[in-house]
């Protein structure tokens, strides 16, 4: 007896150390990209930068304001597409589809779209809007990135609605309340925090993709808030600047990734208070 | 032996001639069968309900007590698999086939055993079933909340907090706000379906209380683990067993002397 116990300590031990180094490690990198971030970030941050546009190059300007407002365009407008149609699709599984063949496959095929590269769905969009319109535009970047988003969206949504639970959706049948009251007036409202918090998540994940808007909204060097024509924004603004030559370029550079990071980083923190917020069965 | 009252206090029917009812039939089942996909779990039930009484159905786990009472406001149509048949008349009208189920809710309320309040303030939540039905003025609407409240026996202690959420009330409380909730739609008939298992010995008390002034208006059938609140609050009694109706009578006859040797079995506390 006494062979096996201390066998099992040895090994709680030994586990514990090595789970306490992959720990470490995976902290450790995260926190070398932040610093790093924040080091030259930090430097190139000034008002400029959101009161001016990006400079042409080989001047001496200082500006993203073009690409902060073409990104928060991007961003709201993804949201008004992705987001309906993600709630209505989280909505149909767990209201309707339930665990049905049809309903399954759909899970399945979600499931694939969560981890789909972006720039096949880039291209997607490129094939669909890019080419039969004839040029770049915001648009077109809007429906990747929606892409991108909806499925998030629809597996948050079918998660949190399953976890309301069939008491409360009885007890509004039993009053008669015919099943869309049921679903928009009593379950939407007590899945709001999840449902929101995986809006969230969504946002967060398409705040830095890149390779999509390569194909469909490009960059725009002007300040532009027409959705049909290429628009500026920071990710493919970072791309940009990062690999040119040019002093001031790679500082602006270091600056939006900073933002980004610290953009994501709010919208996690708001997303996890949200979170708590959730009421799980007993 | 039950401690249980010789004659009960609430039926003087019962007192008057216990054989021959006077007081008219809301519910009637006949032939009552269901199905949980290949289980058939009510067998050939026949029992009529009686108009303003209480009635309470009683019997071991898994005897079908809930998913006959789960019947009569076709709780059953949400889930594919669950199907019943025979006879279920209310008012004239087989409710197994009828088309407007909605009318048919409006009729007959339902109270669950776990009180479940919708996430929105207790005026909303009172106001909630009365919308789907009517289109009221705001103060229209105030003295329906107040009045479904105050038969509930909960408007004294919510009505200065009527715009706070429905989940902050204790577990009594909530459970009384669930039966304000059915009320404010006006049910003829009013379903409860173990309301009291998950509440403390006084917030029973109140409901047994409640139970006894809605009968006036209402029709009230309950289920029941707690046989000695089916022998406290009840008018009838009908005990069920794997899905067959045993026995059936008044509480008091049904406590005293029942007819039948498993009624007897189970009363005495021999199973169950």
């Amino acid at each position: 007896m006494k062979g096996v116990l201390a066998r099992r300590r040895i090994v709680d031990v030994a586990s514990k150390i090595l789970m306490g180094l992959a720990t470490a490690v995976g902290v450790f990198f995260l926190f070398w990209i932040l610093w790093t971030t924040l080091r030259f970030g930090i430097a190139g941050m000034h008002w400029d930068l959101f009161t001016k546009d990006t400079p042409p190059p080989g001047t001496d300007g200082f500006g993203l304001r073009n690409a902060f407002v073409g990104s928060l365009s991007l961003l709201m407008v993804s949201v008004l597409i992705g987001v309906p149609i993600g709630l209505m699709g989280g909505t149909w599984l767990a209201e309707y589809g339930f665990h049905s063949r049809t309903a399954n496959a759909v899970r399945f095929i979600n499931d694939i779209m969560l981890s789909a590269p972006s720039i096949e769905i880039g291209l997607f969009a490129y094939a669909i809007l890019v080419a039969p319109m004839g040029h770049f535009s915001a648009i077109a970047g809007s429906v990747a990135l929606a892409v991108l988003m909806i499925p998030i969206i629809v597996r948050t949504t079918d998660e949190m609605l399953g976890l309301v639970g069939g008491d409360m959706r009885e007890a509004a049948i039993a009053l008669g309340a015919p099943n869309w009251i049921v679903i928009t007036k009593v379950t939407w409202k007590a899945a709001r925090a999840g449902i929101l918090t995986g809006v969230l998540i969504g946002l967060a994940r398409i705040t830095g993709e890149t390779a999509p808007l390569l194909f469909t909204a490009l960059n725009n060097q002007f300040f532009s808030t027409n959705l049909f024509r290429p628009i500026a924004n920071i990710p493919v603004v970072i791309f940009q600047f990062a690999l040119s030559p040019y002093a001031n370029w790679q500082q602006m550079a270091w600056a939006a990734a900073f933002i980004t990071v610290l953009f994501v980083l709010v919208l996690s923190l708001v997303a996890r208070w949200f979170l708590g917020k959730v009421q799980v069965p007993k | 032996m039950l401690n249980v009252p010789a004659a009960p206090i609430q039926s003087e029917d019962a007192a008057e001639g216990g054989g021959a009812d006077r007081t008219a039939v809301k519910i009637a089942a006949r032939n009552l069968n269901f199905y949980y996909g290949r289980f058939h779990a009510i067998k050939n039930v026949n029992v009529e309900i009686r108009e303003n009484r209480i009635t309470a159905f009683i019997g071991p786990s898994g005897c079908g007590k809930s998913t006959l009472l789960r019947i009569f406001n076709r709780m059953y149509d949400l889930y594919p698999h669950q199907r019943a048949e025979g006879e279920v008349i209310l008012d004239g009208e087989n409710i197994l086939a009828s088309k407007s189920i909605a009318q048919l809710r409006a009729k007959v309320g339902m109270v669950f055993q776990k009180p479940t309040p919708f996430p929105m303030s207790i005026y909303e939540n009172i106001a909630f079933g009365i919308r789907l039905y009517e289109k009221l003025r705001r103060s229209e609407m105030d003295d329906r909340v107040q009045h479904a409240l105050t038969r509930a026996g909960l408007w004294d202690e919510v009505k200065d907090k009527l715009s706070q959420s429905g989940l902050g009330l204790s577990g009594g409380q909530q459970q009384r706000l669930c039966i304000a909730r059915a009320l404010a739609v006006g049910p003829e008939v009013l379903l409860l379906d173990e309301p009291c298992s998950a509440l403390d010995p006084v917030s029973t008390a109140k409901i047994e209380e409640l139970m006894f002034q809605l009968k006036a208006t209402c029709t009230v059938a309950i289920v029941t683990h707690n046989m000695q609140q089916a022998a406290r609050a009840s008018d009838y009694t009908a005990f069920l067993l794997d899905g067959t109706l045993i026995e059936y009578s008044e509480t008091s006859k049904l406590f005293t002397t029942p007819s039948d040797p498993r009624t007897e079995a189970y009363i005495t506390g021999r199973f169950g």
